[in-house]
């Protein structure tokens, strides 16, 4: 796999709009073509060259570019958004929208990412090697689908809205997280090794949200139906199943109601 | 014998009301009297008179003091700071009218600013579930005439739209409600103890920052499942009973304000009293509406709506509309450092917003108009006072149910002050010749 290094050399005075930094894009340029993409601060449209040393050989497909960003890139947005294969690898910390509708390929953050990370994501992988903000994996405004595919596994903590409307894929965090787990959910599956504090699985209609820890308040609408024992992200455990949401809608199949399923581990 | 001029419009909040009466001096130049109006929206039209009002555009000076300059130097600064900028905020947009908005939405546009209004602190929220579950909504004249259960959740009319009652929801008799409040059932939601509580047939005195739970919870009666006993600090009996109470009313309708918009969960709360709205339209006709603030920030929302497609938290930036509130919002733009300079017309955000975003508004280019001395004119470099919309001018505002309604005239501004349209077009001008040159 060819790599392509980035090391940030200027910090952009405000946010910078980076939604080039991807093997897609990357891919059978040159170095000068790639440092002469664009990039947006405010109503300038910049170069990548301005902001990054770049340096290595791009593959001839996404599939054999890998990138990495060597330095601190928390007021860079966009990175990774809609790739579709290969690899990127962020030692440092990226702002908004790391990954946002990913389709395939590889991303990693060794440090956090900001808010709406992984939206409504397709496939891939986006690992966090740190803490995820806000919205991670959810849907963009106004969209009823949220993530649909892939995984998004972080170590640290998640914030609010994690996987609101998501449809498929997997979710796993390694620490807490914030209030709304899996709202609106109709599909997929949301694992929290941490403790979650209130609604989670409001409104849900179908998905799986597993809880190792404790959940501050319980939605009202979540029915306790039996205990199972698990194998759930390479943890064994006896595990409390609660469904619901009962106050949403839920689809019948074969005759059956299916409801949005919460584990909790003893 | 004094001049009275009828169907004034107030200015002031959300229910806009349209039955004002005011009187005027022989010259016609002076506001002597204001009747029908509730204290705020009276007041409003008695500060228009006020001594000493501001008018002329100041500049703050190095020392913190203020010089008087001209218009026109007011607009030539406005101009070249926007022309300077590479993210400017253009926030507000609420006390003014929609005329003044359109105008605001071109320079917007010619100048890439991201343009927000005090939905952001407010109703946004709202504007988000609308947007992601819809809205089963109505016009105030339909409640007055048909509602006979109304809840008021997390807000409190008696207080922050005080003829809202009387006039529309509570109190009149309306075609279908000949008896009045007799003839309706009222419920408030509040953890406060409110004056509009005190009045209510059902008071749910719920816990602080429960009301997603508490209103699943009526979800899950209204479909006869069984609730936890106590739900928000609210008894299950309590809860079911009030699910009846709302499900056997020839029409509910749920009035709700900033305890929901602005507390733990926001839009989620709306999201799902949208779903309880919904809910109950399978039992009986019912509709949801939000208490708006300012006299006309549903008109901002409509003007940008339909200009932009968005209602708020609109980036123009990269020449196309954009739109995601929790990035392009006023207050994560200021306080993560993301624009460099700020504009303000129809609000008052150095009172609104939060401390760390007022910091920054003080440490950027920036520009107030206001008819006003408010907070935001202390933080800010130029202070460009104009007209008072409502009353030295008219225009088109829209009120909380979205119905448009036309605002009077009353008296002249003091002479030689200009409205914020024309404020506006001038610095569209001014922006326009430096662009060109
Ligand atoms: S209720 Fe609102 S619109 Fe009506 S008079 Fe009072 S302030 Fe004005």
């Amino acid at each position: 796999m060819a790599i392509i290094t980035l090391n940030p050399i200027q910090k952009p005075s405000l946010l910078l709009e980076a939604d080039n930094i991807k093997p897609d894009v990357f891919a059978g340029k040159s170095l000068d073509e790639i440092k002469a993409l664009h990039v947006f601060m405010g109503t300038d449209q910049l170069t990548l060259g301005e902001f990054f040393e770049v340096s290595g050989d791009s593959g001839a497909t996404a599939a054999d570019t890998k990138i990495v960003i060597d330095g601190d890139i928390s007021r860079v947005k966009y990175i990774g958004m809609k790739m579709t294969a290969g690899e990127v690898v962020v030692n440092g910390s990226t702002d908004m929208y790391a990954g946002a509708w990913m389709q395939g390929g590889k991303l990693t953050v060794n440090g956090d990412v900001d808010a709406f990370s992984g939206l409504a994501m397709t496939g891939g992988e986006l690992i966090v090697n740190g803490n995820a903000g806000n919205y991670l994996g959810a849907a963009y405004r106004g969209d009823w689908r949220g993530m649909r595919g892939g995984v998004i596994r972080v170590s640290g903590n998640g914030g609010s809205d994690i996987g609101t409307f998501m449809r498929g894929g997997e979710i796993i965090i390694g620490g807490d997280v914030d209030v709304h787990v899996g709202t609106h959910a109709e599909g997929g599956k949301i694992v929290v090794k941490g403790d979650a504090k209130s609604r989670v699985g409001g409104q849900m209609v179908k998905g799986e949200i597993y809880v190792f820890g404790d959940i501050e308040v319980m939605m009202p609408g979540y029915q306790y139906r039996k205990d199972v024992d698990l194998e759930v992200d390479g943890v064994s455990g006896r595990f409390a199943l609660y469904e619901g949401d009962m106050g949403e809608r839920h689809p019948k199949k074969k005759g059956v109601t299916i409801y949005g399923q919460l584990y909790m581990k003893y | 014998m004094s001049k009275i001029v009828t169907d004034v419009v107030c200015p002031f909040c959300g229910t806009l009301c349209d039955d004002l009466e005011v009187s005027l001096s022989d010259d016609g130049k002076e506001i002597l009297e204001v009747y029908n109006a509730c204290a705020i929206g009276a007041a409003k039209f008695l500060h228009a008179q006020a001594s000493d009002r501001i008018t002329r555009p100041r500049r703050r000076q190095e020392d913190g003091t203020w010089k008087d300059i001209s218009y026109d130097e007011a607009v030539d600064y406005t101009a070249k700071m926007f022309a300077e900028s590479k993210k400017p905020l253009m926030y507000g947009w609420s006390s003014t009218n929609c005329e003044a908005q359109g105008v605001g939405s071109e320079l917007g546009e010619v100048v890439g600013a991201v343009m927000d209004n005090t939905a952001t602190v407010c109703h946004g929220s709202t504007l988000i579930a609308v947007q992601d579950v819809g809205v089963p909504g109505c016009t105030l004249g339909e409640i007055k005439n048909r509602a006979d259960r109304v809840v008021f959740w997390g807000c409190n009319p008696a207080h922050a739209h005080p003829r809202h009652m009387s006039r529309y929801s509570i109190f009149p008799r309306g075609f279908f409600t000949g008896k009045g409040a007799k003839s309706r059932k009222m419920v408030v939601v509040d953890p406060r103890c409110t004056d509009t509580a005190k009045t209510a047939d059902i008071h749910l005195q719920l816990e602080q920052g429960r009301d997603y739970e508490l209103l699943s919870a009526i979800r899950v009666a209204f479909r006869g499942e069984k609730l936890p006993d106590v739900v928000a600090g609210i008894p299950k009996e309590k809860i079911y009973e009030v699910a009846d109470t709302l499900k056997e009313g020839r029409f509910s309708v749920i009035f709700f304000g900033m305890g929901v918009t602005h507390s733990l969960g926001k839009n989620h709360n709306i999201d799902i009293a949208i779903a309880v709205t919904r809910d109950l339209n399978d039992y009986t006709k019912a509709a949801i509406m939000p208490m708006r603030g300012h006299y006309n920030v549903t008109g901002s929302g409509q003007v940008w709506g339909w200009q932009f497609g968005f209602p708020f938290c609109v980036d123009l930036t990269r020449g196309f509309a954009r739109y995601n509130p929790g990035e392009t919002s006023a207050n994560d733009l200021l306080m993560r450092d993301e624009v460099d300079s700020f504009f303000s017309l129809g609000s008052d955000p150095g009172a609104h917003f939060p401390n760390e975003s007022v910091k920054k508004i003080a440490n950027l280019p920036s520009v107030c108009i206001d008819p006003h001395i408010t907070p935001t004119t202390a933080v800010c470099k130029v202070h460009v006072p104009v007209a008072f919309v409502g009353i030295e001018v008219g225009g088109c505002a829209y009120r909380m149910d979205n119905v448009p309604i036309e605002t009077r005239k009353v008296v002249d501004p003091p002479e030689g002050m200009l409205t914020d349209e024309e404020f506006l077009k001038k610095v569209l001008d001014r922006v326009r010749e430096i662009k060109e040159a």
